[in-house]
C-alpha cells in the first residue's frame, strides 16, 4: 500500500448563505461572528471574465469562478498554471429549465449560447477562457457526495501531477418545477487550493470509506446548510479547519454515496 | 505510467450490440446511421440510434433508474459477459476496492424534456412519476451501474461534454496508482435527447446527410448514442500475448472558446504529447490514431493540424464517427473499445461516409478498413469548453511491426 493521499491547503474560497468569503465563513464556523444569520447567498460578479462572456454566464458559473479565484488570490498563486477539478451535484439549473421549456414549446428554438452553456463543464470552460490555464480541468458529480468525489479526484490528481490543484465545489438551486423534484437550500461554493508540496499550514488527508454516519454541525442554521446543499457537505471539514489550532488533528466523516462515507483527516 | 489491463470490455452502439457485431461492422466499414426518426424530432439530419430501447424497461428492482440512458447502460452491461466479469472483480477485490467512473454528457435529460410537456396547467408542476435522482441526475448512470455490479468504492460521473468518457480512464489510472482501488469500471453512456439534437442544430453543426469526417465537403455531425464499458485492473508484469493495456493518457484545456476549438489545435496537441510521454513513447511508435473527427469544419481542421504537427503524414488515422455518429459523452469510451478491437484484430477501422480527405489536411487518413499488425494506438476525445483527452492503448506482447 502506498501512503494515503494528502495535500496542504494553501487557501480557501467560500461563498454561501450569509458569507461572501472564507474570512467571513471562518468567523461563523468558529462561533465568533456574533449576530450571524443565514441570508440568501449573494452571487458575485466574475470580473475575471471579459464583459461579453460575463453577460453570458449563469449564476452557477459566477459562483464557481469567484470562489475559485478567491482561493487563488488568497494564496498568491498563478491561475494560468493550475490544474482544476470542479465538482457539482447538478449544473446550471436555470439554463436547463429554459432549454426544457423551449423544447416543450412549439418552435423548439434554443439559442447557441444556451446550448453551449448547458454542458456540465461550463464553469471549467469559462475558467480556462478567463485565466488562460491550459492544464487539465475536469468536473465530477456524485449526487449528494459530490464534495467527497471532487476531493478524491483532486488529491489523486495533485499526487499524480506532483503539483498544486484547485478544487472548486459548487451547487445552485433549480428553479421550479425542477426545484420541487430536487430541492436545494441555497447556493454554495467552496474552493480549496491543494498543494502536495506544502510543508506548513493546514493539511487534508484521505482516510477509508466507512459505514459510520457523517459528522453533523451543532449550530442548527449551519447544519441545515450542510445537509441541504451537496457542496456544503464540506462544512464539517471546514468547521474543523476553522477551529483546529496549529498542529492539532481531527478526523471528520463526510457523506459520499449512499451508505459509503469518507473519512477525512484534517490537520490544523 | 504502469500499464493497466483491459480485463474485459464491451460496446453497444448503432453499429452493433456487443463486440462481435461491432467488430464485424468496423471490419466491413459499415455505417449504422439512418435518417432521423427519433421521438418527435423534425430535423433534417441522420442519427446513430440503438434500436429497441423504448421496449426495454429495467427490471422492477431497478425501476427507480428507468430512463433511456440507463436502459442503454443495462443493454451494454449485458453484452460480452461484462456484468459477470464486473461482479467477479467485486468479489475478488472487495466491493470498496472497485470504483465506478463513467462519462455522460446528458444523462437522463430526455425524461425531463418529456416531463416538461406534461406540466400541470395550473401549478406548472412536473408529473408525479418524474424521478430526478434515477434519470436527470448527472450521477444517475454511475449510481445505477454501481448497484447493478455491487461495487462500493469511489464513484463519480465525469461530464466534460465530448471528452467525458475518455477522462474517466485517466481518473481510474490515478486511483489505481494511489493504491485506493484495485479495479475500476470505466466507460461512457450517452443517449439521444432533444437537447443535443436541437442544440447542435442551433449552432448549425448537424449535417443534413451522414457525417463525412475529414472530407472537404463535411458539413457537421450526426448524433449517435452508445454504451461502452471497460474493466481496468493492474497489468501483470509479463503481459500475455492477447493482453491489451491502457499505457498512457494526456489531458489539457484549450482556454480559448466555449464551442470552437483552438484554431491550431494547440490543446489537442498538448493532450497527445502528454499521452505519449505518459506511455514512454515517441510519435513514430504509434501505429494508428482513432481521431475525434466529428465532421464539423472547425474540429477536423484543428485536430488535423495538431496531428499533422506531431505525427506528420505517416501515422495511419481515421475517424469512426461516420459509422456510429458522434456519441458525445460516450465517444471516448466507445472509441477506446474500438482501439482495443483494432489491437486485438490487427485491423485499422476506416471512415464510412468520407469520400476523400480534405486536401488542406496533411495526415495519413484511411478511408477503408485495413489489416495491419498494431502495437500502440492513440485515441483523441475533444469537447466543448475546450476539454481535450488522449489515450494510448497497447498490445505489449503483440506482433511488432
Amino acid at each position: 500500500m502506498t501512503a494515503p493521499l494528502s495535500a496542504g491547503i494553501r487557501a480557501i474560497g467560500m461563498i454561501g448563505p450569509g458569507f461572501d468569503d472564507w474570512n467571513a465563513a471562518r468567523a461563523v464556523l468558529q462561533g465568533t461572528s456574533t449576530g450571524w444569520q443565514p441570508a440568501a447567498t449573494r452571487i458575485p460578479s466574475p470580473t475575471m471574465l471579459p464583459p461579453a462572456e460575463r453577460r453570458r454566464v449563469g449564476a452557477v458559473v459566477k459562483l464557481a469562478l469567484v470562489a475559485g479565484m478567491q482561493a487563488v488570490e488568497a494564496a498568491g498563486a498563478d491561475a494560468a498554471t493550475l490544474a482544476t477539478v470542479f465538482a457539482s451535484a447538478g449544473g446550471d439549473g436555470a439554463n436547463c429549465h429554459a432549454i426544457c421549456e423551449a423544447l416543450a414549446g412549439n418552435d423548439r428554438l434554443i439559442s447557441p449560447t444556451r446550448f453551449h452553456n448547458s454542458v456540465n463543464n461550463a464553469a471549467s470552460g469559462y475558467w480556462g477562457i478567463a485565466t488562460g490555464a491550459m492544464a487539465t480541468s475536469t468536473i465530477v458529480s456524485a449526487y449528494d457526495g459530490s464534495f467527497a468525489a471532487g476531493l478524491v479526484e483532486a488529491l489523486a490528481l495533485a499526487s499524480s501531477l506532483d503539483a498544486p490543484v484547485l478544487l472548486v465545489v459548487y451547487d445552485h438551486p433549480y428553479p421550479e418545477p425542477l426545484a420541487a423534484a430536487r430541492p436545494l437550500h441555497d447556493a454554495f461554493a467552496v474552493a480549496l487550493l491543494l498543494d502536495p508540496h506544502a510543508t506548513d499550514g493546514p493539511r487534508i488527508a484521505l482516510g477509508e470509506l466507512t459505514d459510520r454516519v457523517a459528522d453533523t454541525l451543532d449550530n442548527p442554521a449551519l447544519e441545515s446548510i450542510r445537509s441541504g446543499i451537496p457542496a456544503a457537505r464540506s462544512l464539517s471539514v471546514l468547521h474543523s479547519l476553522a477551529r483546529l489550532a496549529t498542529g492539532e488533528a481531527a478526523e471528520v466523516v463526510i457523506d459520499y454515496v449512499d451508505d459509503s462515507r469518507l473519512c477525512v483527516n484534517v490537520l490544523g | 505510467m504502469k500499464p493497466l489491463l483491459l480485463s474485459r470490455y464491451t460496446a453497444t452502439s448503432c453499429i452493433g450490440t456487443g463486440l462481435a457485431a461491432t467488430r464485424a461492422a468496423l471490419a466491413q466499414g459499415r455505417s449504422g446511421l439512418h435518417p432521423c426518426d427519433f421521438e418527435t424530432v423534425d430535423l433534417d439530419t441522420w442519427i446513430g440510434r440503438v434500436n429497441g430501447l423504448e421496449q426495454a424497461p429495467l427490471a422492477p428492482a431497478l425501476a427507480d433508474y428507468d430512463c433511456r440512458n440507463n436502459r442503454l447502460a443495462m443493454l451494454g452491461l449485458q453484452q460480452d459477459g461484462f456484468l459477470e466479469a464486473a461482479r467477479h472483480a467485486v468479489a475478488r477485490h472487495g466491493a470498496r476496492r472497485v470504483a465506478v467512473l463513467l462519462g455522460t454528457s446528458t444523462s437522463g435529460i430526455l425524461e425531463t424534456e418529456l416531463a416538461y410537456r406534461q406540466r400541470d396547467p395550473l401549478s406548472g408542476a412536473l408529473p408525479p412519476d418524474f424521478h430526478y435522482r434515477g434519470s436527470h441526475n448527472i450521477f444517475s448512470v454511475a449510481e445505477f451501474v454501481r448497484h447493478a455490479v455491487g461495487a462500493a468504492g469511489p464513484a463519480w460521473v465525469i461530464s466534460t461534454a465530448c471528452s467525458s468518457s475518455a477522462k474517466v480512464f485517466a481518473s481510474a489510472a490515478r486511483l489505481l496508482a494511489s493504491g485506493l482501488i484495485d479495479a475500476a469500471i470505466v466507460g461512457g453512456v450517452d443517449s439521444l435527447c432533444l437537447t443535443t439534437l436541437y442544440g447542435f442544430n442551433s449552432l448549425e453543426l448537424v449535417a443534413p446527410e451522414p457525417c463525412r469526417p475529414y472530407d472537404p465537403a463535411r458539413s457537421g455531425i450526426s448524433i449517435g448514442e452508445a454504451a461502452a464499458f471497460v474493466l481496468l485492473e493492474r497489468a501483470p508484469d509479463t503481459p500475455g500475448p492477447a493482453d491489451i493495456v491502457l499505457s498512457g493518457y494526456g489531458e489539457s484545456s484549450d482556454a480559448h472558446h466555449m464551442s470552437a476549438p483552438h484554431p491550431q489545435g494547440l490543446g489537442a496537441r498538448m493532450a497527445m504529447e502528454q499521452a505519449l510521454a505518459c506511455a514512454g513513447l515517441r510519435p513514430t511508435d504509434i501505429d494508428y490514431i482513432n481521431l475525434h473527427g466529428t465532421g464539423t469544419p472547425s474540429n477536423d481542421a484543428a485536430e488535423g493540424l495538431a496531428v499533422g504537427t506531431l505525427f506528420g503524414n505517416r501515422t495511419a488515422a481515421s475517424s469512426t464517427k461516420g459509422a456510429t455518429g458522434h456519441t458525445l459523452g460516450a465517444a471516448g469510451g466507445l472509441e477506446a473499445v474500438f482501439c482495443a478491437i483494432a489491437l486485438a484484430e490487427g485491423m485499422m477501422p476506416g471512415s464510412p461516409g468520407t469520400r476523400e480527405l480534405d486536401p488542406g489536411i496533411d495526415i495519413a487518413y484511411r478511408l477503408q478498413p485495413e489489416s495491419a499488425p498494431l502495437r500502440h494506438v492513440l485515441s483523441n476525445s475533444l469537447g466543448f469548453g475546450g476539454t481535450n483527452c488522449s489515450l494510448v492503448f497497447s498490445r505489449p506482447a503483440g506482433d511488432a511491426r
